[in-house]
């Protein structure tokens, strides 16, 4: 008997547990929600769930501007989502924004200043420190050589041909505010962007 | 808009789901044409046959919104009897001067009044306004209201019967775009396109409104501002302007590509559309604003838009007595856009280059010019996340794989910094519906990554320190730059907000700014960018607002900022008939409570808050006082919508069709070929221009190119080409073509094609697809090929760039370039390896007795 009734147990555990049977029986016909669960499934817990903190983000990619919920552990991005209370995107994103997170923190990014020397055949490391103040030497340089004061015909010009600049549609307001600041007090017209293609 | 947008179009899908019909206009069938109501392939580059074939029927059949029409566009109006157009001149417009390529616009005006455009080359009317102002004795006239120039409003009919009325002028112009003429140019039957105007028409009156959306390949042709004209039209005759459900939205591709127009990293312009000043004879500040702003509406206000920026840049430095350091900004002279830049660098004369965050070598039209002027730099700083290939093409670009250029022989020395994502920054990105989001740094970046506003700041930190005490003249704008902003941590990163405040401007105390109305003309404020006055209001980080979507209404006002004065829908007084009343309860949007004495609504009113409707103002009333109470379009220099455009754009007052710079057809419209004053570049050897039309050589080149995007890549793929995902999904470079033109050609599904312009050839895995389907075009049959232009050689998905094959031949007003429709060969097979690759180039040309001449023709 005992036997019996443990076999029986059994029976009606798995009978219950499975989840064709529980779908019918706890009120999710469509077995969507916790009739697909099982014990192991529900002791899984979402990446997200451990995270110290969520950092609140616009999508990078085109000009919809959905939001973008990125979640840090341990001073790591280690997730990023669409973010539902955007009125734009209703916690959405695209193909393009749902892999954020490799854009963010995949292996093809380079974090070491790369330097090929005029003829080199290959790229040489070069110090952050050292780069800056060479840039800004032949800033200080291109634009003196191709200063204009006036045109042929005597227009007074006051500006540089020597060096230009292109970029800016994927970067910040504030970081174009700098660049078409600094630039034009250096005298720069030839500044651009993605605006122009 | 499905491919390249799709979040964005989850709301056409809720419109679809309430009623809304969806039409889609494109060469090829796409995900979005899966779910129109309609899919109205169309040859590529004759959109402005198409949309003024609807304007005609539109203007023929009466089915435009009258009262909008004569109230608040300027159809009314009377034009110089002077005026002649394409239908008297065989084509082209009166005032043009073969030899310059270029027209003279002044028979383009009003009757007895110059008008200064809102937007565009408004340069164009500097002489005429500072040469007739100085000539009237008024030229010195500073600050007591400008030269009496366009006093009064102009003279109108409103029973639109004038002759030389707008709305006649209008009728005359387009009335040979008849159904039957679609049908020849653009390839789309009769009845299609009539089912298209009646939808179109019955969507649009005081009930109910139509949009309009584009992504931007409308700008990329010779006569791509002529394309948005168009569309301009349609929707201000139809009212679908400045009203809910309305409107025409450029679907923009980039974070903040909006943004970074308003805040142009752009020649041509200065912070909130300010015209960067072009040479001009002893101009001082006073004859620059005078030159370039109107004298109605808020440009009236540009001195005080224009001091506050120059307060913003130069500080203290700037002051009445030095004209608030008017002198220290760079002048133009003819254009300097990106394209004149690498042909610049080709002839030595710019030396040194910064890309940040942007790929030529693969991403921008003929990619071999961009390589062949950054082989001629001294140096190059190349900023972003991966090695791309505008970084690599010394050691690995085509070029060298072809033999025509030697890693040893190039002197171009390259920096590459990585960048900083936006995950490791904070920062406000513009959407393409003017709002301003910001983003909050997550975390720091790692190594030598860094923001590109820690590189400009330290940048320009160590040159000014390098500069410092120099007596040099030349030295004065950057050493008198105010360039002082607090620093964060041990990376010591510039302080983001700073910036944002220093863009929203301060009043003389210091505090910070709520409204562009606050600015003055006397030095007592400063402002970065006036049209983004407010973002930072009550010193407040506006555009950080994130109040759920569900908690708000429909305007979501309280998520963002969007400019100006976070208006969601611009010009949106025009939502409300003369009266002040909504057009109907179904479309209101912005109204005036006559009780309260102020414009009120759902949306914020764009428009004076307490101007009533039937305010008149006086003769003598300048800038925003001029503004009388039913003139919606408070920038327009008459506050009214241009039908047609008398001042600002180079290529005409109104759209006509041209073909492109390379067609297989001949232009059946008019004699005229192409846009006569098309941007060409100088000629270089790598850009010539295929014959088309009749000329000998045209079937050559027998087939039509167009290039676009797909869902699973960005732009020229500098951040999607090295994610592996992506790459996954999208693995590598292909073409479309339809099974006719691959049984016509041998091409065989998933094998290989190369495909071969005037300048360059490629290959291309092959998609047969009836998705981008061949078309009756003028009797003959014409196959389109579509070619998504997101590759180049680096990266985990590759492929040859699809900008190779292109040509320089730009809009004249926009400088854009025509990447929407050309003219190439395909054959089945890889390309040619090595020299060969030039060697069949160069064949195709020889066939097609291509001179450096070729596609010059006016």
């Amino acid at each position: 008997m005992e036997v019996t009734r443990g076999v029986d147990m059994g029976v009606r555990q798995w009978i219950e547990s499975w989840p064709v049977y529980r779908q019918f029986t706890e009120g999710d016909p469509l077995g969507r929600g916790a009739a697909a669960k099982s014990a192991g499934s529900e002791r899984l817990r979402a990446r997200v769930s451990t995270a110290d903190k969520v950092v609140k983000s616009i999508c990078p990619y085109c000009a919809v501007g959905c939001g973008q919920d990125v979640f840090v552990k341990d001073g790591k991005v280690t997730h990023i989502e669409g973010d539902p209370d955007s009125p734009v995107s209703r916690g959405r994103l695209c193909p393009k924004g749902s892999a954020t997170l490799q854009l963010t923190t995949g292996s093809a990014r380079e974090y070491q200043v790369l330097y090929r020397r005029p003829h080199g055949t290959d790229w040489e490391a070069l110090d952050l420190d050292t780069a800056m103040d060479m840039i800004a030497d032949r800033v200080i340089e291109a634009r003196r050589r191709g200063w204009q004061w006036e045109t042929d015909d005597g227009l007074r010009v006051r500006r540089t041909m020597g060096f230009a600049s292109l970029g800016g549609a994927t970067l910040d307001n504030e970081e174009n505010y700098l660049i078409k600041k600094l630039f034009t007090a250096l005298g720069a017209v030839q500044i651009e962007n993605q605006a122009r293609i | 808009m499905a491919e390249c947008h799709p979040v964005g179009f989850q709301w056409v899908m809720e419109a679809k789901a309430r009623g809304a019909k969806l039409i889609h206009v494109d060469p090829r069938y796409t995900r979005t044409s899966a779910v129109s109501d309609a899919h109205v392939p169309l040859r590529a580059g004759t959109d402005i046959a198409f949309l003024g074939g609807i304007i005609n029927y539109v203007l023929e059949n009466d089915k435009y919104f009258r009262d909008y029409v004569v109230d608040y566009t300027n159809a009314p109006v009377i034009l110089n009897e002077d005026f002649r157009g394409p239908e008297d001149l065989d084509g082209v417009f009166s005032g043009l001067d073969p030899e310059q390529r270029s027209y003279d616009h002044r028979t383009w005006q009003y009757e007895g009044m110059t008008v200064q455009a809102a937007s565009g080359l408004r340069d164009m009317a500097y002489d005429d306004i500072v040469g007739e102002a100085d000539e009237s004795g008024h030229g010195e006239a500073a600050g007591s209201g400008g030269p009496p120039i366009g006093v009064g409003d102009p003279e109108r009919d409103p029973t639109l019967q004038h002759p030389r009325c707008v709305f006649q002028v209008l009728k005359r112009h387009f009335s040979r775009y008849t159904p039957e003429m679609v049908e020849r140019i653009c390839g789309v039957p009769r009845e299609l396109f009539l089912r298209i105007c009646e939808t179109i028409a019955q969507n649009s009156g005081r009930d109910r409104t139509t949009a309009f959306a584009y992504a931007v390949g409308w700008t990329q042709h010779t006569v791509g501002v002529q394309y948005i004209r168009t569309a301009s039209i349609l929707q201000s005759l139809l009212g679908n302007i400045g009203r809910p459900g309305g409107g025409i939205l450029a679907l923009r591709g980039h974070a903040s590509i909006q943004g970074s127009t308003d805040i142009p990293t752009l020649y041509n312009l200065l912070p909130g559309y300010i015209p960067m000043p072009h040479a001009h004879p002893e101009q001082d500040l006073e004859s620059f604003v005078r030159g370039e702003s109107a004298r109605k509406g808020f440009w009236g206000d540009m001195s005080a838009y224009m001091v506050s920026l120059m307060k913003s840049y130069w500080g203290d430095a700037a002051t009445a007595d030095n004209d608030y350091c008017f002198d220290y900004l760079p002048r133009l002279t003819g254009t300097h856009n990106t394209y004149d830049t690498a042909m610049a660098q080709i002839n030595g004369e710019c030396k040194g280059y910064f890309l940040m965050g942007e790929n030529p070598a693969v991403g921008s039209a003929n990619a071999k010019i961009q390589r062949l002027g950054m082989a001629n730099l001294d140096w190059l700083v190349v900023r972003d996340f991966s090695q791309i290939e505008s970084a690599t093409w010394w050691k690995d670009g085509p070029e060298i794989e072809s033999g025509e250029m030697r890693t040893e022989d190039i002197g171009t020395e390259v920096f590459f910094l990585p960048a900083a994502t936006h995950t490791e920054k904070d920062g406000s990105f513009t959407n393409t519906q003017r709002m301003l989001q910001w983003h909050y740094r997550a975390v720091e970046p790692a190594g030598d990554a860094r923001s590109d506003l820690w590189f400009t700041y330290h940048l320009g930190r160590i040159i000014r320190e390098k500069l410092a005490g120099s007596a040099d003249e030349m030295d004065r704008p950057v050493l008198d730059l105010t360039w002082d902003y607090p620093t964060m941590g041990e990376m010591r990163e510039p302080d983001a907000e700073a910036v944002l405040a220093e863009i929203n401007g301060f009043d003389a105390d210091g505090n910070p700014l709520s409204s562009y109305t606050q600015l003055k003309d006397d030095g007592s404020t400063s402002c970065g960018c006036w049209i983004y006055c407010g973002c930072y209001a009550d010193g407040v980080n506006q555009t950080a607002r994130r109040k759920p979507g569900k908690d708000q209404n429909w305007v979501a006002p309280e998520w963002g900022w969007a400019w100006p004065l976070n208006r969601r829908v611009l010009y949106n007084r025009a939502s409300a008939d003369k009266d002040g009343k909504p057009w109907s309860d179904r479309k209101a949007l912005v109204w005036w409570d006559a009780e309260q004495g102020v414009w009120t609504g759902h949306d914020v009113p764009d428009f004076i808050a307490d101007r009533p409707p039937d305010h008149r103002p006086p003769r003598d009333a300048t800038g925003p006082d001029a503004i009388a109470g039913d003139d919606p379009f408070i920038m327009q220099a008459d506050g009214k919508a241009w039908l047609f455009v008398p001042s600002g754009l180079t290529d005409g007052p109104l759209p006509a069709h041209y073909e492109s710079q390379e067609s297989p057809f001949p232009n059946p419209l008019y004699r005229q070929q192409r846009n006569p004053v098309r941007y060409l570049l100088p000629p270089h050897p790598d850009n010539r221009y295929a014959p088309s039309g009749e000329a000998p050589g045209a079937d050559i080149y027998p087939f039509v190119a167009t290039t676009y995007r797909l869902t699973e890549h960005h732009t020229a793929g500098g951040m999607s080409r090295w994610q592996p995902y992506l790459a996954e999904l999208q693995p590598e470079f292909f073409c479309e073509v339809s099974p006719e033109l691959a049984a016509e050609r041998g091409l065989e599904h998933g094998g290989w094609a190369t495909i071969i312009s005037a300048r360059n050839a490629v290959e291309a895995r092959v998609l047969v697809t009836e998705r981008m389907p061949s078309l009756n075009v003028e009797g003959k049959v014409v196959h389109q090929i579509g070619l998504p232009y997101h590759w180049g050689p680096n990266g985990y998905s590759t492929g040859d760039a699809a900008n190779e094959l292109l040509h320089l031949a730009l809009d004249p007003n926009s400088h854009i370039q025509e990447t929407k429709a050309w003219s190439v060969d395909i054959r089945p097979g890889r390309r040619p390896r090595g020299p060969a690759t030039v060697a069949l180039v160069q064949e195709y040309r020889r066939r097609a007795g291509i001179t450096d001449g070729t596609g010059t023709e006016i």
